[in-house]
């Protein structure tokens, strides 16, 4: 693979905050059209890493590469390129649906004609049509998540980051939400996503453990299973057994 | 500059559908308004004075009804003997006391010095400084007319003239409210655009809002365009009370003066969206903006004159917008004067608007630390 193929390519990336290194010495590839998972337990790095790829936050050392693109060297170029879910709800909560989506639209710079299009088209897409003219903040969690994904969708991104999109979500309503990735990525969208879900997990095409700031485990969620001895074990076995041997470790 | 139009779309709702930020935005001009107006009066009449009268003759009564006279004294009662009288000073009751000692007649009329003691409460400066100047007033006139009969004179050898120009009746709300204009734009301004990033910051929407493509600029000027407008209204507010509750005259070119309030506003705004980069809370930029706002009053010439103060705090004052803008409101809405005289405020609010705004984009960095 030609380093412009890639959708991600990270290099020894490493962030540190004062004295705790919360991502250490990240080595990743992932390929256009991918549904790539990164799992982790709280507080090993996840948020951090996708942060660094969106240029919101500087690496400390080594390089992410969106689309053969440096984060750090042209950000407002990467920035046209990826949509981003952040783990908090990072809409405004005292405009309505439609004016968010009417703002992000204007805000990823298309034009009036265009961006009612744009919008009646990812409205149509995420069911959003019967909650338009709803204040974002009194949205329950499931319809907050679509609007995010909505928002984020806009300007057609190449590449979507999704910080545990459906943390908080009810099962049905996360179903529905996997299958609008699913859909996505068959489109040809590459999506990086966060969850703490193992069914979530399975339906990734490859996964990054992390652990503690750095990979514990790589490769599809079977290969990842293997890992551990297989044996039947499930892939939250696979999970448990990897992290605490990385905590046990000196 | 695409992205300005829908930025500042956003804000301007979000700015409408905030009913307590605006009601205190259209609540603070009239409200401060009212209470400057009204409390401070610099010119000081009516000082309560009590009256130790040892002589009790015709002339003593005389000379006592000529302080009454001045307007500056109000007699509230008569006391015998000094401790009486320290009495009624220490407590407040008094705030001057005027002693005409047993032998005033009697040197009157020998020819000699006279003496009448006016004793002043000059803990508060600004009344001490009416009952002294008045007292000296009266001294004067008596003094004056004795000599000049006894030198045989009908009229006075000389005689100042002083012409108050711009503000003839000496009325302190013709210079406090056009002051307040600027007083109130500033605490405003500042405060309301100082909140901005952090706002934003504080409840996760900056970060989804700094991984799109707007640019820093863009982002600023959206923020602090729909604020102008409001500065304006509050501006019109306090114009318009000033002339019909306080009798102000709104002499000079207002759409002059509108002009270059539009200045001012912006280097206001742009100064809080600087301090708004520099704070981490909503809480902080409350106490930046609050802090900021003491050494407006004291050293714009609001309400000291700059001239009366130390060379360094002429050159302190004079790094803040405020000063230059109040020689505007005050050259336009008292002096009537022009562009012609005003130029030189008009540049350094221009580069003050100008410079803030490069500081506070310069300052603002797209990532979260
Ligand atoms: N701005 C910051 N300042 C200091 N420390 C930080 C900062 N952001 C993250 N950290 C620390 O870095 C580590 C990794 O945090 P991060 O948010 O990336 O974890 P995460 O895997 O996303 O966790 P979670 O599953 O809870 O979302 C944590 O120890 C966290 O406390
Ligand atoms: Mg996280």
């Amino acid at each position: 693979m030609t380093p412009a193929a890639l959708a991600v390519q990270t290099r020894h990336l490493t962030r540190r905050f004062g004295a705790i290194t919360a991502v250490r010495d990240l080595t990743l590839d992932i390929a256009q059209g991918e549904v790539f998972g990164l799992l982790g337990p709280n507080g090993s790095g996840k948020t951090t890493t996708i942060r660094m790829l969106c240029g919101l936050l500087e690496p400390s050392a080594g390089t992410a590469a969106i689309a053969g693109v440096e984060v750090t060297e042209a950000p407002d170029q990467i920035k046209e390129r990826i949509g981003y879910m952040s783990q908090r709800f990072g809409l405004y909560e005292d405009l309505t649906v439609a004016e968010n989506l009417d703002f992000y639209g204007g805000i990823y710079g298309l034009e009036r004609a265009g961006r009612r299009g744009r919008i009646a088209e990812v409205v149509a897409f995420l069911g959003l049509d019967r909650r338009l003219g709803q204040l974002a903040g009194t949205l329950s969690g499931g319809w907050k998540q679509r609007l995010a994904l909505a928002c984020a969708l806009m300007h057609r991104p190449a590449v979507l980051f999704l910080d545990e999109p459906t943390a908080g979500v009810d099962p049905a309503a996360r179903r529905g939400f996997w299958r609008t990735i699913h859909a996505l990525a068959r489109e040809g969208t590459t999506i990086i996503v966060t969850t703490h879900y193992m069914d979530e997990a399975e339906q990734c095409g490859r996964l990054a453990m992390m652990s503690q700031g750095h990979l514990i485990a790589l490769g599809t969620p079977a290969e990842v299973v293997a890992q551990v001895g297989g044996g039947g074990r499930s892939l939250e076995d696979a999970f448990v057994i990897l992290q605490e041997r990385d905590e046990r470790r000196p | 500059m695409k992205r300005f139009g829908p930025m500042f779309r956003k804000e301007f709702v979000q700015m409408r559908r905030d009913r307590l930020t605006l009601g205190i935005m259209v609540g603070i001009p009239v409200i401060q308004l009212l209470l400057f107006g009204f409390a401070i009066q610099t010119d000081v009449r009516n000082i309560p004075t009590v009256v130790l009268d040892q002589s009790r003759t015709p002339e003593s009564r005389d000379v006592i009804a000529a302080f009454q006279n001045t307007g500056n004294f109000r007699i509230v009662g008569q006391v015998n003997g000094r401790p009486e009288l320290d009495a009624a000073l220490a407590r407040g009751v008094a705030q001057a006391g005027i002693v005409v000692p047993e032998d005033y007649p009697r040197e009157l009329a020998r020819g000699t010095t006279a003496t009448i003691q006016v004793i002043v409460d000059a803990s508060d400066p600004l009344s001490s400084q009416a009952a002294l100047a008045a007292a000296a007033g009266v001294a004067q006139i008596r003094n004056l007319a004795i000599l000049s009969a006894a030198a045989g004179h009908r009229t006075l050898p000389v005689e100042v003239r002083v012409r108050p120009r711009y503000n003839p009746g000496l009325r302190s709300p013709n210079y406090i409210v056009p002051g307040l204009v600027g007083v109130i734009l500033t605490i405003t301004m500042v405060l309301v655009t100082s909140m901005a990033i952090v706002r934003e910051r504080e409840r996760g929407t900056l970060e989804q809002l700094i991984v799109t493509p707007i640019t820093r600029t863009e982002l600023m000027l959206g923020k602090i365009a729909p604020y102008v407008g409001v500065g304006l209204v509050q501006m019109t507010t306090v114009l318009l009370l000033g002339r019909f509750v306080f009798d102000v005259p709104l002499t000079g070119n207002v759409p002059l003066l509108y002009g270059i309030a539009l200045l001012f506003v912006v280097a206001s705004l742009a100064l809080g969206l600087f301090v708004s980069t520099l704070v981490r809370t909503q809480q902080q930029a409350m106490q930046a903006s609050f802090f900021f706002v003491l050494p407006n009053i004291l050293l714009s010439g609001f309400m000291f004159p700059r001239q009366a103060m130390p060379v360094v705090f002429q050159w302190l004052g004079a790094l803040l917008p405020l000063t230059h803008f109040l020689q505007v409101l005050r050259g336009i809405l008292l002096k009537g004067v022009g562009i012609a005289e005003l130029w030189p405020q008009v540049g350094i609010l221009a580069v003050f608007a100008a410079g803030l705004i490069v500081l506070a984009v310069r300052r603002f960095h797209k990532t979260l630390d």
